[in-house]
């Protein structure tokens, strides 16, 4: 099947030059069928991409080690739910589906503008499939996911312990969804500057793809903060890893698109600034991709010792020089229509919220991309850490979350002092409330940023609240409809508008667990024996007993680990008991012969498995390092090395059931990492709002289905009397 | 299996053929041919028919409708402003002489779009 996976790929490569050609010659000469033909290139390569990744699950699910992608990242042992997975743990296998994910998203909205705007459109598909041949011609020529071995071997290496957690099923599908989402907006924007088409129908046909990019990227990014927390055993959801901030960067330019957007759409201003975030959104996108694949970086997200820097940095320098000479070349064509009425308006918010976004961005470009330059110049290793992204991100989001309470109370076009006053009574008083409460109670003593944050959000949602009572009450009078049909009323007729309020108070409700779990953390990191204790805040730890497990491959029990040592951990309060915790660390088998008969069936990596408990007031989070590397337990490693041959795991086995033993026999101290932290929860509950207000804004409104079917309607009728 | 593997690769390349290459060859019915910039221009232009299968006729034809779609969004999304205006003003965020100002602004916009439908209309 690696043959046809491997024609796939090739044909797939052949439609994409066929398509570019078929576009650009059908748009130049007004040849629609061309056009057409080009279009349905991107139908096929859909196609021939869903085959080729079917042949690769396939693949994995059968535990064909044929192939060097299953081999090398999945195993007979690794769970079913994983191997499906395992596809995309892989360089190959995550280009395929970049590849495969942008065909379909490609598909999408020109199936959907099929019937507007022509030129745009044939531009837009000879870039998408532009995009589509860069990234099939890396795995053609570079990284082929079908590449075969001949003899098969019969056990792969297994799929990285550290993958193995469900968000890692759908965070990288999520996060490249979001990625190649942004490329569909960069290719309407770049296709209406080639036609010099640049009026607001551009940016009406890939609103709702921008806004489906933010949701799938911010989702994305939600997933792996929240598989860094309960995963990796440091304790935290973010470290302003390289290839997180590359993730997070187009997702503010692209909250930024989704704001000013409006504006064009409304008052046909900042044409030149939306049509640059789209482009500066997609090519950031695929510099995040670059980051990923390149091999300049070793970080946990990143797929090192690769080659395809090279190819990416050419992509990227073209994207960069073209967007700016069809930016720069089409500035007369974007002037503004309009001009601000007024400073007093929310198009003014919204300009400052773009400048804030923008500005957040770009801190955090130089925070990643300053180390790799400068150490590409200098050769020293460079690198910059999570305070010195504190203390330009702290600032700017605290204005962020500010802006977003400020611009819902403040009409388009133009608003009065006197009213805005009026509308800024309930905000600033419940943002007085909380600062009164926080002062009075001391909480928050010694620490303004989390003092500011909470009162921000404290404005925000009184802004937010008065928001929706004032639009149920309007609702209310004119429809006479009792509260609850009313607020439902309200947010179906205004989607974008009640979607939006929910997602600035999903964003509040985010930063306060942000500002209040990094602020007000307590953390300890010690060796405890069993029976010892230890506080953290205002919680006792005590170490119970330890645990060991040992699963062999063939018990049906087994997910990858031979062997798993953890801890009892009782958690109390001023004396009454919380939570139990246990914690563990799974110990895998190297398959690397070097190590010994015993030794490399726990030599592989070692996984933290975290414990914790997880409430709307705080997490106490838990972690174990235990300490097998005492001479008796080294000992009966030695031993078992010299006496049992490596063709007998099982014997093995049993060498690791007498590690367990004498470990419970004498428990040496572990390593222990205990963390309380206020308010994680509402990090993740705050993602869940923000998502779902995503969802909400991204739902077509009642009136624009309806027209749709109008649409469809008339086209039927004029058919009809065209064949008549 | 190499047979079948060859054959299935056979059949995805004729399928993709049969897909990119079917608006090259499929005769299109005089309603339903061909637009895109140039017939645009020739629509704009309002200039004669070409031909006596009534090519250029449905060229305008498939013009207007795609110029009726633009101006329906256009319509649609006026709209959509009149009524964020409206909330505006009843939630209390506009005073009534700005909610006049920019509610006059707004509809006098909105009558030009439907001018130009009704105009798209008579010609049709």
């Amino acid at each position: 099947m690696a043959l046809l996976g491997s024609a796939a790929l090739v044909l797939a490569l052949a439609v994409c030059a066929y398509g570019i050609g078929a576009s650009l010659y059908g748009v130049k000469t007004g040849l629609v069928e061309w056009s057409e033909s080009g279009r349905r290139s991107v139908y096929a390569l859909a196609g021939i991409l869903t085959v080729a990744f079917a042949v690769l699950e396939v693949a994995f699910l059968r535990n064909d080690f044929g192939f060097n992608t299953v081999a090398d990242t999945s195993s007979v042992t690794t769970p079913t739910f994983y191997k499906a997975a395992a596809v995309w743990s892989s360089q190959e296998g995550s280009l395929l589906l970049w590849a495969w994910l942008l065909s379909l998203w490609s598909t999408l909205v020109l199936f959907l503008t099929r019937k507007r705007m022509r030129d745009v459109s044939a531009y837009a598909t000879a870039i998408l499939l532009g995009f589509g041949g860069f990234f099939i011609s890396l795995m053609v020529f570079y990284a082929n996911p079908f590449k075969t071995t001949s003899p098969a071997p019969v056990e792969g290496e297994g799929l990285d312990p550290l993958l193995r957690h469900p968000s890692m099923m759908i965070h990288p599908p999520m996060l490249y969804s979001g990625y190649t989402l942004c490329i569909v907006p960069l290719a309407f924007g770049m296709g209406a500057l080639l036609a010099r088409k640049v009026d607001a129908e551009w940016i009406r046909s890939i609103r709702r793809f921008s806004l489906a990019a933010w949701l799938f990227l911010g989702v994305g990014i939600m997933l792996g903060a929240r598989w860094s927390y309960s995963e990796l055993g440091w304790g935290g959801y973010w470290g302003w890893d390289a290839v997180e901030n590359a993730s997070l960067m187009p997702w503010l330019t692209g909250t930024a698109f989704i704001h000013s957007l409006m504006i064009q759409e409304k008052r046909g201003m900042l044409k030149v600034w939306n049509v640059s975030l789209v482009l500066a959104t997609g090519t950031l996108a695929i510099m995040g991709t670059f980051l990923v694949r390149s091999g300049i970086l070793n970080s946990i997200h990143a797929f090192g010792g690769q080659t395809l820097g090279v190819p990416f940095v050419i992509l990227i320098g073209v994207l960069i020089l073209s967007s700016i000479y069809l930016v720069t070349s089409r500035r007369e064509m974007l002037r503004s229509e309009h001009r601000l009425d007024s400073l007093l308006s929310r198009e003014s918010i919204f300009v400052a919220n773009n400048i804030v976004l923008v500005g957040l961005c770009f801190v955090i470009f130089w925070g990643t991309y300053f180390p790799l330059i400068s150490e590409a110049l200098t050769g020293h290793e460079a690198s910059v850490g999570p305070p010195w992204f504190d203390r330009y991100t702290v600032p700017l989001a605290l204005i962020l979350v500010l802006l977003s309470g400020i611009g819902p109370v403040i009409a388009w076009r133009r608003a009065t002092l006197a009213n805005a006053r009026r509308n800024f009574v309930i905000p600033l008083s419940c943002a007085l409330l909380v600062l009164v409460v926080l002062l009075a109670t001391a909480v928050a003593s010694g620490k303004p940023f989390a003092l500011a944050m909470f009162c921000c959000a404290g404005f925000v949602f009184g802004a937010i609240g008065q928001e929706y009572f004032r639009g149920v009450r309007v609702r209310r009078a004119m429809a006479g409809e009792p509260a609850p049909l009313a607020l439902v009323g309200l947010v179906r007729r205004n989607r974008r508008r009640y979607g939006g309020y929910i997602v600035h108070v999903g964003i509040a409700v985010l930063f306060v667990g942000i500002a209040a779990s990094s602020s007000f953390q307590h953390a300890s990191e010690l060796s405890l024996s069993p029976g010892q204790s230890t506080k953290v805040g205002a919680y006792t730890v005590r170490y119970v007993r330890p645990t060991v497990a040992i699963t062999p491959a063939y018990d049906p029990a087994h997910t990858g680990s031979t062997m798993s040592i953890g801890a009892v951990l009782n958690v109390t309060k001023h004396g009454k008991y919380v939570a139990t915790l246990t914690p563990a660390e799974d110990f895998y088998d190297s398959g690397e012969p070097s190590q010994g008969s015993v030794g490399h069936l726990i030599g592989g990596q070692p996984v933290s498995q975290v414990s914790m408990d997880a409430g709307v007031t705080r997490d106490v989070w838990s972690a174990i390092a235990p300490e097998i590397d005492t001479p008796r337990l080294k000992r009966i490693i030695e031993i078992g090395n010299r006496t049992i041959p490596l063709v007998r795991p099982d014997e093995g086995m049993i060498a690791l059931a007498v590690m367990e033993r004498e470990y419970m026999k004498a428990p040496p101290p572990a390593e222990f990492h205990l963390i309380v932290s206020p308010l994680v929860m509402w990090i993740w509950i705050g993602g869940i709002i923000v998502a779902g207000g995503g969802l909400i804004a991204l739902w077509p409104a009642p009136s624009v289905v309806r027209r749709r079917v109008r649409v469809l309607a008339r086209g039927r009728t004029a058919e009809g009397l065209a064949r008549a | 299996l190499s047979v079948a593997v060859v054959a299935l690769t056979l059949v995805l390349l004729a399928v993709v053929i049969a897909v990119v290459s079917r608006p090259l060859f499929v005769e299109r019915p005089p309603g339903d041919s061909s637009s895109g910039a140039r017939a645009d221009e020739g629509a704009l232009e309002g200039g004669p028919e070409r031909d006596a299968t009534g090519r250029q006729a449905g060229r305008s034809t498939e013009s207007d409708v795609a110029r009726r779609e633009e101006l329906e969004a256009a319509r649609e999304a006026k709209y959509r402003e009149i009524r964020d205006a409206e909330l505006d003003y009843r939630t209390g965020k506009l005073s009534p002489e700005d909610y006049e100002a920019v509610n006059g602004t707004l509809r006098a916009e909105a009558v030009e779009i439907l001018d130009q439908l009704e105009a798209l209309d008579e010609r049709a």
